[in-house]
């Protein structure tokens, strides 16, 4: 188990700004976290640093056990598939973590298969849908049965429909019992998918509450002017 | 007055010659070119702005003094002079290698760098890192860098200066194309210079159409 995740004091500043503020969170196993907040808040690059992705400027990311990539996973807002078939994308994030031999493709086809894209197991991965290319690298990230695994802001770029496959894909791998921990800026999303909410504002932690909390009475000033100012249009 | 030209066995040489040439200078070069560009585009080191300015100021290099630079290298008295390959094909390939290899490491240092833009976290999330990063990315846009390699066929092909200083124009050894419709036209033999003029147009033209194919197919296929 590499949960609980611990982060302390951790600031990333680039260009002379604070991006992440001195935030400190404790990331547990459990309960499906997501990463609230406006555009340029800093959830992307908290995501980053607590993935690997970012050296911090200052402060920690500690994991419970020694950090082996494949337990964690990240799925990015814009997916970047190579040129190969959807299964062959799968397979190569396989090997990638050191999997080898003949279970390889029937695992890559599993993962597939969960995130209903068995059919074009063998299309270009680049000339899917959108929502396909997505759920694609749901699948790849899947196929590792990773103990986390980041979601940083994974419908941004999707219309309604590949957004409600994206959620049900997402919280099957939740009920599956990975620790999902996702960012987003729909106050809609992170009440279907989350059952906890951090609120980023200006790169600092603002608030942490359960979601049943969180939306019907935020408890800072931030997180109620961004609850308020979003709700028509959640 | 063409007909004649065609049927010599002389010209057929002369095209043979060529293309062994260039397409030999070509192979060298990429064989360096390739894993120099994407190493230029992957790393960080200081200077790098600065070699890029002057690779890139390189793919103009006058093929005149390509020639002449590695004829100094081979002559007799130069530090290479003992090879005794001056007036061989041989130095006709290493001087048109000289001269594509800016061409083909450029190309592919700036393809190199935009896939990497674009796949570098993907691959470092995945826990790629390195040369096994570097040779997926060369994999997946291989068929870009046809086109960089393409550009060096290209120049290698019609250039004239070099090869004429380093090959000398030996009939029957050194002699290519453009080296030979430089000779027949101040000669004032026209028919043998359009001849290998005309040919030497339709290899440019279906070398560039077989990788435009290629390309289109491989778009259809891969995305």
């Amino acid at each position: 188990m590499i949960l609980p995740l611990r982060v302390a004091g951790l600031s990333f500043a680039a260009g002379g700004r604070a991006i992440i503020d001195r935030v400190s969170i404790d990331i547990e196993a459990g309960p499906s976290t997501i990463i609230l907040g406006a555009n340029g808040a800093g959830k992307s690059v908290l995501m980053r640093l607590m993935h690997g992705l970012l050296q911090p400027t200052a402060g920690r990311v500690e994991w419970s056990a020694p950090a082996v990539r494949r337990q964690q996973a990240m799925v990015f807002q814009r997916p970047v598939m190579l040129r190969r078939s959807a299964l062959a994308n799968v397979i190569y994030a396989l090997e990638a973590a050191g999997l080898r031999g003949t279970g390889t493709e029937r695992a890559a086809m599993q993962a597939l298969d969960e995130v209903g894209l068995a059919h074009v197991a063998q299309r270009p991965a680049r000339v899917l849908s959108g929502g396909e290319q997505q759920r694609l690298a749901l699948a790849r990230a899947w196929a590792l049965h990773p103990e986390v695994l980041f979601l940083d802001e994974p419908t941004a770029n999707l219309d309604p429909g590949a957004t409600r496959e994206i959620e049900t894909v997402i919280k099957a791998f939740d009920a599956a019992g990975t620790k999902i921990v996702m960012s987003t800026h729909s106050l809609g999303q992170a009440r279907r998918l989350g059952d906890e909410v951090i609120f980023l504002h200006q790169g600092r932690v603002a608030e942490r509450a359960p979601v049943e909390r969180f939306f019907p009475q935020p408890a800072s000033a931030e997180a109620a002017a961004f609850v308020k100012g979003e709700l028509p249009w959640a | 007055m063409l007909e004649g030209v065609f049927a010599d066995p002389r010209l057929w040489q002369i095209v043979a010659l060529s293309l062994a040439v260039s397409l030999s200078a070509v192979a060298l070069a990429t064989l360096i070119a390739m894993p120099l560009g994407a190493a230029i585009a992957v790393a960080r080191f200081p200077g790098r702005q600065a070699l890029i300015v002057v690779l890139n100021a390189l793919m103009g290099l006058p093929p005149v003094v390509v020639g002449l630079f590695i004829y100094l290298l081979l002559s007799r008295a130069g530090p290479l002079g003992e090879l005794g390959l001056l007036f061989t094909p041989a130095a006709m390939v290493i001087a048109q290698t000289v001269l594509v290899l800016p061409i083909i490491a450029a190309l592919t240092r700036q393809s190199v760098e935009d896939a990497w833009q674009e796949y570098r976290e993907q691959l470092r999330s995945l826990g790629v890192d390195g040369w096994r990063a570097a040779l997926t990315v060369l994999w997946d846009i291989r068929f870009s860098l046809l086109t960089a390699v393409l550009a060096g066929l290209g120049r290698a092909s019609a250039e004239v200066g070099a090869v004429m200083i380093v090959g000398g124009n030996i009939d029957g050894v050194t002699r290519v194309m453009t080296t030979t419709i430089a000779l027949e036209t101040s000669k004032g033999d026209l028919p043998l210079a359009l001849g290998l003029g005309m040919v030497l147009i339709a290899v440019v033209l279906a070398l560039n159409a077989a990788a435009h194919l290629v390309k289109e197919a491989a778009q259809r296929r891969h995305g």
